[in-house]
């Protein structure tokens, strides 16, 4: 098979493996044997279709060829009777579901059976990292190396990551379904936080670290961008998708000519894709029209629109920021939100303002090894004439920091002081 | 990645024929799987050229030059912007567009991200890389 065939059966992989995965698991009842299959399947396309051609419908073709091992692998174990009767029954009604009518109605089903993999995928009694690399290679297509490749990983360790989620889904018996009520918003929430991990994952990586790795950003934007889709009544997905849209405008710019990173407010704001930031802003604003005005990835998007809107740092809404952030600071409180929130307020009304406010966090366990915090009080203290004490606080955060570039930063700061 | 996909003219669209509701509705649900796939960034139709003008640039000179323009199958008549992961799968999602059948030349051009001019890819990010991958063999 030549590089190409391979190339372009793996594209139509991607396009169609959530769906096809998704269709099989509402029949199973079963995530595991449905990735199982799907898998199956795909060894059968890359079998026949450099020969055959791929076929006008792959998603069909895959779906069929799936069933048909399952059917096939099911007779096997006779315990299974239920679950290949449902294949069985599934399959035989593939003939009367040529009509378009029907095929509009799959549609919707097959909406709710992703919607319905997403949230498994993210299923609580999961780890983080297993619900990472199953959401990644359920949802994106991506292969066991691709993802260990991405998140810099062996790929002994992802494999292992997808097998162990397969076991924990079947062995807790966890249902394949969409919560309801109550449990969605934390549920949902767990799904957010998986997706942004991907993102960030990609996005810290960019600022002069790993360059290999903006496509974890772009699949991530993905996810999110599918599951404003699936969920379009949900605010905080549109506010994550905004977040990440307007944080993905600014890749560009957050890297030097040397491959340093380069701080949000010292950024070339040319270099900001203003196509991302029209799609954040229009997202954002489809959250708040939403009424989720006050959520936690809507805040947080609020505020990088701040930043998105300003032609030029100084333009920046400083106040808005604040205010903003004190409403993060009632929804999702944190430490880290109240050093930022002193930051804007700083920005805002003066680095002595801002100092009472990051004085108050010294004691904060949490941030007893965060960089940002002597790195932020430093800035405040030089602002204010206060040398000495901006020196010590530069040469503290820049121990902290386990970033060589951020370190050498710092030591350039502590080393400022000095200047007359 | 992001490719941008080019629909040639054709004698319809310059005509300045307007698709019928059939036609948008099947144009429609086409763009609809694209955004629900997070692949579509932004798509839109031209007018034909004879709303069109050309610029042409002769040293300091700037000549305008009213539409219409003659090689129709050269011409843009539209354009869409994707998220892709690759080429490969730019061309499997425009084989899927309806209305194309009737014999319309598309084009795919992957646009330049910061990676190609390799700004960021400095010898040092790329020494760190390549150690990086060696430990992560090791273990």
């Amino acid at each position: 098979m030549t590089a190409d065939t391979h190339r372009s059966i793996e594209a139509v992989w991607k396009i169609e493996a959530p769906r096809l995965i998704a269709g099989l698991a509402r029949m199973l009842r079963d995530v595991g044997q449905a990735e199982d299959l799907a898998q199956e399947a795909l060894v059968a396309a890359l079998e026949r279709w450099p020969t055959d051609g791929i076929p006008d419908n792959p998603g069909a073709w895959l779906m069929t060829t799936a069933k048909r091992r399952g059917i096939d692998l099911l007779r096997r174990h006779r315990m299974q009777d239920e679950k290949r009767a449902a294949l069985e029954y599934e399959f035989g009604s593939d003939a009367m579901t040529h009509a378009p009518d029907h095929a509009d109605a799959l549609d919707d089903d097959i909406g709710d059976d992703l919607l319905r993999l997403i949230f498994t995928a993210c299923h609580p009694a999961l780890g983080r990292d297993m619900q990472v690399a199953l959401t990644l290679r359920m949802l994106g297509g991506l292969t066991t190396p691709e993802i260990a490749r991405a998140f810099l990983v062996p790929e002994a360790t992802v494999a292992q990551r997808i097998v162990r989620a397969k076991r924990t889904l079947a062995e807790k018996k966890v249902p394949f379904e969409v919560p309801r009520g109550e449990e969605l918003s934390a549920r949902l929430a767990s799904v957010l936080e998986v997706v942004y991990l991907i993102f960030n994952e990609g996005y810290a990586a960019t600022a002069g670290n790993d360059w290999a790795r903006p496509g974890l950003c772009e699949e991530a934007l993905r996810l999110g961008r599918v599951l404003a889709g699936l969920a379009p009544r949900e605010p905080e997905v549109h506010g994550l998708v905004a977040l990440m849209e307007i944080q993905a405008s600014r890749l560009h710019a957050r890297t030097g000519p040397d491959g340093a990173p380069v701080l949000l407010l010292d950024q070339d704001r040319s270099r900001w894709d203003r196509l991302l930031i029209r799609r954040g802003l229009a997202a954002l604003d489809l959250a708040e029209r939403l009424g989720g005005g006050d959520g936690n990835y809507v805040l947080q998007a609020a505020i990088a629109a701040c930043h998105a809107r300003a032609l030029h740092a100084k333009d920046t809404d400083w106040a808005r920021i604040a205010s903003l952030y004190a409403r993060l600071a009632a929804v999702a409180p944190s430490p880290v939100v109240e050093l930022n929130r002193a930051v804007a307020v700083a920005m805002a009304d003066g680095p002595e303002a801002g100092l009472r406010l990051v004085d108050a966090l010294r004691e904060e366990r949490v941030l007893a090894n965060y960089h940002l915090l002597p790195s932020v009080r430093g800035d405040l203290l030089f602002k204010l004439g206060r040398r000495d004490e901006a020196r010590a606080e530069f040469e503290r955060a820049a121990k902290l920091t386990g970033n060589v570039r951020e370190s050498e930063l710092l030591r350039r700061r502590a080393e400022a002081c000095a200047d007359q | 990645m992001r490719v941008m996909v080019i629909v040639k003219a054709s004698k319809e669209s310059e005509s300045g024929g307007v698709p019928d509701a059939k036609e948008l509705a099947e144009m429609g649900k086409f763009n609809e799987q694209l955004v629900e796939a997070g692949v579509m960034l932004m798509g839109e139709g031209l007018h034909p050229s004879s709303k069109g003008v050309r610029v042409r640039f002769e040293g300091k000179q700037r000549k305008v030059i009213d539409g219409p323009f003659a090689e129709t199958k050269e011409l843009v008549a539209g354009f869409w912007l994707w998220q892709v992961r690759s080429m490969e799968e730019a061309i499997e999602w425009i084989k899927r567009a309806p209305l194309f059948d009737g014999g319309v030349e598309i084009e795919l051009r992957p646009v330049f991200e910061m990676e190609d001019f390799g700004a960021a890819a400095t010898p040092e990010i790329r020494d760190h890389e390549a150690r990086l991958r060696e430990k992560i063999a090791q273990r």
